[in-house]
């Protein structure tokens, strides 16, 4: 019997701690595949956020660093600074990245700082157990927000990529989804774009991707992805918002 | 031996680069700013990084981040900005790292003051972080010394793996001394075989963490960790002892106050005064052994803790002593460094 | 025996520097010494002053709260420094910013306008090198000699710096009252 379909070398044979339909599986993978197909798994280190990919030090194969909320641009930095050869990632959440860690992002992309951010909005906090996000879409229920995000009070979401897009140090910032197999196809490419971005030295990379959470949203896995097409698409639309061909570095 | 004169601030950072730092990541604050300035001058030219962070906050953990790849990173800043850095010692402490943290102390709470202070004592020495963890805090006294002990510093973290911090003040940072580099051996990085460094598809990947849901898991690693500061506890500390062999006085002063009680003793034993120093040169561990046989001789009448602060290391040495003979304070703070007259008086009239 | 000195003027008028050449002159005598700034709001413009210590035992404190010698060239320093000076201490100051009545009959308290001899002599900002050279004519501190040394090695081999201090250094030696 042949092998038609092989779990990517890029994951470690462990079963994860996601939740059901929780689409962090799918991007581990995509960042796994990627890795691999450019055969940088001996040179690449992560950085894992606090949040639910917390534990995403267990589930990569490449060497990994578990960095404070927040945080993991500033120690990406510091790590590519040290092994500028190396392939440096985080993989961060929405609260992680756009909440308590934002200036480190900011900075980390105004710099320039050639590293690659998979960033996962889901528009909710998800290890602690569903309360707003700095992505919670307006009249979205969580547990900080019972009566739905009201934004006179806890003002509007974020749009990421859109802001980070504004930045000179930006090279590349691409919004994508996993809610179908369109679009974890176009992720897929995008992620591993945003790593050929960095073996070529163009500078920052960020690829959002949009996903979903089955538990803290309330819903069956295949509601919250049709919740997701229908609510967070409209606010948080896919694309390219920028693409700087020849990369941001003068000198790279 | 040919010396130059060089401000403490400077001289940090040439001898962190003599010992083979050559990743600086700060951010700008009074009065250690100058170490900053110098590190962008010097660094780009040896291929090295210097940047300047959005934040104290930024700043620490890109120093984790130079760390966890295995080699040596340093950051700097005064009072106010090491506690926003207190986050990412806890987790560099957590994670096993080793690393170097300047402290040019100034006057607190709060935004406090820019003048000379020792009153983050306490903060270094007991509480850098949440958690239980420790840094090996060097308390130089004289620019020569702050060119030795940012080289201990690193070889001391390396050891123990753990975060270590130069304990210095305003004074310290902005005074010129002439100062040697002779004595500085050459650094031979050593084998860091726990690096997140790309693991070249030879090895297991490595993992820097400090996350431990099991509780026992977590408990194990403290006590694993606290096994290593144990034994820098007994093997690290370290002191000077000035006069202190026929002293009935014995003061006890780090960094910028051990200067001027230096000079406050020479003034009060022209008196026939007999009064003696110890200088704690490192803060963790504190060197209590410098206090073995004071705390039992009859003829040591007193312990005055010259500190330019609230009373911290006070403490310290009150446990030291076992509380076997009196201590007193003789201390300043809001930035104010003693006088040779006001620590002279104080031992003349403890002598009376 | 310890010498120590203050240094006490305005922001801008080179305290620093002038400080730094006996500093340096110190080391270039193998002496042990320590040079301590004032430093904060004062270098924007406010008061500057700075402390050397030279002995041939290591210095203990550096803090010079009574110097033996003090060179001030503006009037809130000497009126802020001049009841501190140690008795049998030397004042160098300058006269022609500085009106010195002071009741002290225990220290030596010596006047040079040395503003206005840096003006009459094409030597704007020289006021504190003619100063200098005053004060080493007056003390024991250390030689003109080394103290051209000092001068010459801190100006790195720009040539018009050096020639114009050495021309201020020697109008303020050779200034008589």
């Amino acid at each position: 019997m042949s092998i038609v379909f092989q779990k990517t070398k890029g994951l470690t044979d462990v079963p994860t701690h996601y939740c059901p339909g929780c689409t962090h599986g799918i991007v581990h993978r995509l960042v796994g595949e990627a890795l691999e197909e450019l055969d940088v798994l001996g040179d690449a280190v992560g950085v894992a956020p606090v949040g639910c990919s917390v534990m995403a030090y267990n589930y990569f194969t490449c060497d990994m660093v578990q960095a404070a909320h927040g945080r993991a641009p500033a120690v990406a930095t510091g790590l590519k600074r040290a092994l500028p050869d190396n392939v440096i990632f985080t993989y961060q959440g929405d609260g992680d990245l756009a909440a308590i860690g934002t200036a480190e992002t900011v900075h980390a992309a105004t710099r320039g700082e050639n590293i690659t951010i998979i960033f996962i909005n889901n528009a909710i906090y998800g290890m602690t157990g569903g309360q707003m996000a700095p992505t919670t879409l307006p009249g979205q229920v969580t547990q900080t927000t019972p009566y739905g995000r009201d934004t006179d009070t806890a003002g509007y979401p974020i749009r990421v990529c859109e802001m980070l897009s504004t930045l000179d140090g930006v090279a590349y910032a691409e919004r994508v989804s996993v809610n179908n197999i369109k679009n974890i196809t176009r992720a897929k490419a995008a992620i591993k774009k945003g790593f050929e971005n960095q073996i070529a030295k163009k500078g920052f990379s960020i690829i959002e991707v949009v996903s979903s959470c089955p538990t803290n949203w309330g819903m069956t896995p295949s509601e919250a992805l049709k919740w997701l097409d229908e609510n967070m698409l409209s606010y948080y639309p896919l694309g390219v918002y920028k693409d700087v061909a020849e990369g941001v570095k003068h000198n790279a | 031996m040919s010396k130059v004169l060089m401000k403490g601030n400077e001289a940090i950072g040439e001898a962190a680069i003599y010992a083979g730092c050559k990743h600086f990541f700060g951010y700008p604050i009074t009065p250690q700013t100058e170490l900053s300035a110098y590190m962008s001058k010097k660094l780009p030219k040896i291929g090295g990084t210097f940047l300047q962070a959005e934040s104290e906050v930024a700043a620490i953990n890109m120093v984790m981040g130079a760390a966890s790849a295995g080699i040596r990173a340093m950051t700097s800043s005064s009072s106010p900005g090491i506690s926003l850095k207190t986050e990412g010692i806890s987790y560099i402490a957590g994670c096993d790292l080793p690393c170097l943290i300047i402290n040019v102390q100034r006057g607190g709470p709060g935004l406090g003051g820019i003048q000379p202070s020792q009153s983050d004592y306490n903060q270094a020495t007991k509480a850098p972080g949440h958690g239980d963890l420790h840094l090996a805090v060097f308390a130089p006294a004289s620019v020569q010394e702050m060119v030795s002990f940012v080289c201990d510093a690193f070889d001391t973290a390396e050891k123990y793996r753990m975060p270590a911090m130069l304990l210095a003040d305003g004074l310290l940072g902005q005074m010129m001394e002439p100062v040697s580099f002779d004595d500085v051996k050459a650094y031979t990085p050593a084998e860091k075989p726990w690096a997140a460094n790309g693991h070249k598809n030879r090895r297991p990947h490595n993992i820097i963490n400090s996350l431990y849901l099991k509780p026992e898991e977590l408990e194990r690693t403290n006590f694993e960790r606290f096994e290593r500061y144990a034994d820098l506890c007994k093997n690290g500390q370290r002191y000077e002892a000035y006069m202190t062999e026929d002293a009935e006085h014995i003061i006890v002063a780090f960094g910028i106050a051990s200067r001027v009680a230096k000079s406050a003793i020479s003034e009060a034993r022209k008196q026939g005064v007999k009064v003696g120093l110890i200088r704690p040169q490192t803060l963790y561990p504190f060197p209590v052994s410098a206090f073995d046989t004071i705390k039992d001789d009859p003829k040591v009448k007193r312990i005055m803790s010259v500190e330019l602060n609230m009373g911290q290391m006070i403490n310290d040495i009150k446990l030291a002593v076992e509380c076997k003979k009196p201590v007193e304070l003789i201390n300043r703070t809001g930035g104010i460094v003693p006088s040779v007259k006001e620590v002279y008086d104080r031992i003349m009239e403890a002598n009376k | 025996m310890l010498k120590d000195i203050l240094f006490a003027g305005f922001g801008g008028q080179g305290i620093q520097f002038c400080s730094k050449v006996v500093a340096n002159a110190a080391l270039l005598e193998n002496k042990e010494l320590s040079w301590l700034p004032s430093y904060g709001p004062e270098m924007r413009g406010g008061t500057s002053n700075c402390a050397v210590c030279i002995d041939d035992e290591p210095i203990a404190s550096p803090l010079v709260s009574s110097p033996r010698y003090l060179m001030v060239l503006n009037a809130p320093s000497y009126d802020k420094f001049i009841n501190l000076v140690q008795p049998g201490g030397t004042v160098i100051y300058d006269s022609s910013l500085i009106n010195a009545d002071t009741e002290r009959s225990d220290i030596d308290v010596f006047g040079i306008p040395a503003t206005r001899m840096a003006n009459d002599n094409d030597l704007k900002g020289g006021a504190n090198i003619i100063a200098l050279g005053y004060m080493i004519k007056k003390t024991d501190i250390l030689s003109l000699d080394i103290i051209k040394t000092s001068i010459e090695k801190m100006s790195k081999g720009r040539q018009q710096l050096i020639a114009n201090n050495f021309r201020a250094l020697q109008l303020g030696y050779e200034y008589s009252e």
